[in-house]
């Protein structure tokens, strides 16, 4: 039985549809990431499972039991803001306490539940500090203490890491799941940072103009994504076109040529000598990007992008031609996009 | 030589400052200690504290200072009761009504006090609107004009828009999903605006209070046109001392004691408050 279940869920304003027709199942215990680029309506489906936005047509199912016109406070669940949205004018005990408050939890076992959390943030030294006296990472752990002190059901995380330093970021995530696996709590988390959708999460909804259009786990998503949009936004990917050859074999073209639409990851490419790949190019430029190198080659396919691991040797100079090669079973198939 | 060039470029502003505020201030201080007599009138040369005694042993000057304090109190009150919530629904009005409801709350700004001042008169008075009305229900006519009442009405519809602007400032401020944060944690919309809103604005209500209670304390049209002959108030005791019994000395000392009085209970509310929230204010 599905924990959390959101059934034909759709919320219009006015005309416009911010979010139609959304399906979606989360297993207890768990983290699933909302991705998507701007706009198509990550933050308003988050909100309609809070109870701040109201719905417009379809179902909110949370353990069994309709909470799709429940208020917010009786739903019992964890949220943190994109912005925290802590209280300014509390301590960071008196904003984890404010939870426990207001299910007039007494003060012994409050204090003990406010200390473990703050603990499970690692923030026990910070108690007695004010928001505005916390750096953003203390503040973000701040709001998470404060929505998990309540034990609730579930926890929404709205783009929780969006104002943090990449350095920070990475830690946060890495906190973020430690936390959510020693507490075992079901979650869905709201990003459009594809990496940290991939890294993090169990399994990866993505959304375009309101509408899901993929639902995998990580790995699956990254290697079979199902549109040219998702293999675009999900990772960087070459598009050529696709055609059944004449022995039945598929035949690879420029994107407008082909019948179908083929991606193709750039780190599946290798590069070998000039006549001894599939088919031969030229470097046009190439970034160096710490780990890898990154190769933008000129081909009769259309410029194809090549990412090569940084072995410690020198990489090839501008200009060089070379034959470029793959196994042809990691071309994937993609289908038309959806286009609201 | 720096800091030379820093003080005289202050200059301008202190010399005005200096010539509009301290100035006049420092004249009505000495107008206060000189002699007066009924025949010669003020001697500028002698010094006396005869102004000061006869102010602290009638207990005439003490009822119109405690009227005084008691009605800017009040005003003080309901500005607070009428303007927070005012400016909290402004504030959560969406785009083209927020403006126009805005400018509606500052167009009373636009209008001279003593014209508004009549205005009410004309409503409150033997025969105003407001008697008319109640007798056509069948009421006895109430004596409303050249009460406290009247006064207290009309100065808080003056003052409404000097607390509802800085508490908007203050609004303006708050992080709206601060209280969405509170309703998941379980809060109702009550306690949302009572731990989480009201705290936050505090500052601004502080200084809008301040600003009510010492615009209404020396406010002069209102009280003269409003509470009549009999009910003074300490400005409307002042220009009665300097126009009508022509004892500036006397008129001074009360504006010097109502200036001190006015400075004691705003310094204490502001002390009051800020150690309360000191530490959450920052
Ligand atoms: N109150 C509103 N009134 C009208 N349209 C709205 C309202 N709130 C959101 N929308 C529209 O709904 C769509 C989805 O908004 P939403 O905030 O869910 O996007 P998002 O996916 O969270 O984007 P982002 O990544 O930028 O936060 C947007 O096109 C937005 O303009
Ligand atoms: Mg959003």
């Amino acid at each position: 039985m599905a924990f959390l279940s959101l059934e034909g869920l759709t919320k219009r304003y006015a005309d416009v549809a911010a979010v139609a027709d959304t399906n979606l199942t989360i297993e207890k215990g768990e983290f699933v990431s909302l991705l998507g680029p701007s706009g198509c309506g990550k933050t308003t489906t988050l909100q309609m499972i809070a109870g701040f936005v109201d719905v417009t047509e379809g179902r909110i199912v949370l353990d069994g039991r309709d909470v799709t016109h429940a208020k917010p406070s009786s739903r019992g669940l964890g949220v943190v803001f994109q912005s925290y949205a802590l209280f300014p004018h509390m301590t960071v005990a008196d904003n984890v306490a404010f939870g426990l408050l207001m299910r007039k939890v007494a003060k012994s076992e409050r204090d003990e539940r406010v200390r473990k959390a703050l603990s499970l943030v690692r923030l026990d030294a910070h108690a007695e500090r004010y928001p505005r006296e916390l750096s953003g990472g203390q503040r973000q752990r701040v709001a998470l203490a404060r929505a998990l002190v309540i034990t609730p059901p579930v926890l929404l995380l709205d783009e929780p890491l969006s104002n943090l330093d990449a350095n920070l970021r990475e830690e946060m995530q890495y906190e973020i799941r430690r936390i959510q696996r020693e507490v075992g709590i079901t979650t869905l988390m709201v990003t459009h940072d594809q990496s940290e959708a991939l890294s993090i999460s169990d399994r990866v909804v993505v959304m375009e103009a309101g509408r899901i259009t993929q639902i995998d786990a990580p790995y699956r998503l990254y290697e079979h994504p199902r549109t040219r949009f998702i293999s675009d936004f999900v990772g960087k990917a070459n598009l050529v076109g696709g055609r059944a050859g004449s022995a039945g074999q598929q035949e690879v073209c420029k994107v407008g040529e082909g019948d179908f639409q083929l991606s193709l990851r750039p780190e599946k490419i290798r590069l070998t000598e000039v006549g001894q790949g599939l088919l031969d190019g030229e470097i046009r430029t190439r970034f160096f990007l710490g780990s890898q190198w990154l190769y933008r080659v000129e081909t009769p396919l259309g410029e194809l992008t090549v990412v090569r691991p940084n072995e410690g040797s020198l990489p090839l100079e501008d200009g060089t031609r070379v034959g470029l090669v793959w196994s042809t079973e990691l071309l994937r198939p993609l289908e038309e996009d959806v286009r609201a | 030589m720096k800091a030379l060039r820093g003080y005289l470029l202050t200059g301008p502003a202190f010399a005005l400052f200096a010539g509009l505020l301290i100035l006049p201030l420092g004249l009505t201080l000495v107008l206060s200690f000189n002699v007066f007599d009924y025949n010669t009138g003020v001697d500028a040369d002698a010094y006396t504290l005869d102004h000061y005694a006869e102010v602290f042993g009638d207990s005439y000057f003490y009822e119109v200072f405690f009227r005084t304090l008691w009605i800017s109190a009040l005003t003080t009150l309901l500005c607070v009761l009428i303007g927070v919530p005012e400016a909290y629904i402004l504030s959560r009005m969406k785009a083209p009504w927020r403006s126009v409801f805005l400018i509606l709350i500052l167009t009373p700004l636009l209008i001279s006090v003593v014209v508004r001042a009549f205005g009410w008169s004309l409503l409150l008075g033997a025969d105003g609107l407001v008697n008319q009305a109640i007798q056509a229900l069948g009421g006895n006519p109430v004596k409303l004009l050249y009460t406290p009442f009247a006064v207290v009405i009309a100065l808080v519809h003056v003052m409404l828009p000097f607390m509802v602007i800085p508490v908007w400032t203050s609004l303006q401020r708050l992080d709206p999903l601060a209280e969405q944060a509170a309703l998941s944690l379980g809060a109702s919309q009550a306690t949302v605006m009572r731990k989480v809103v009201l705290p936050q604005i505090l500052p601004g209500v502080l200084s809008g209070s301040l600003i009510v209670f010492g615009l209404a304390a020396s406010s002069f049209a209102i009280p003269g046109l409003l509470g009549g002959r009999r009910l003074k108030m300490v400005a409307t005791l002042i220009y009665d001392q300097y126009l009508a019994e022509l004892n500036w000395p006397l008129g001074a000392t009360v504006a010097v004691l109502l200036l001190v009085l006015n400075l004691v209970v705003m310094l204490t509310w502001n002390r009051i408050i800020e150690r309360r929230y000191k530490k959450a204010l920052g």
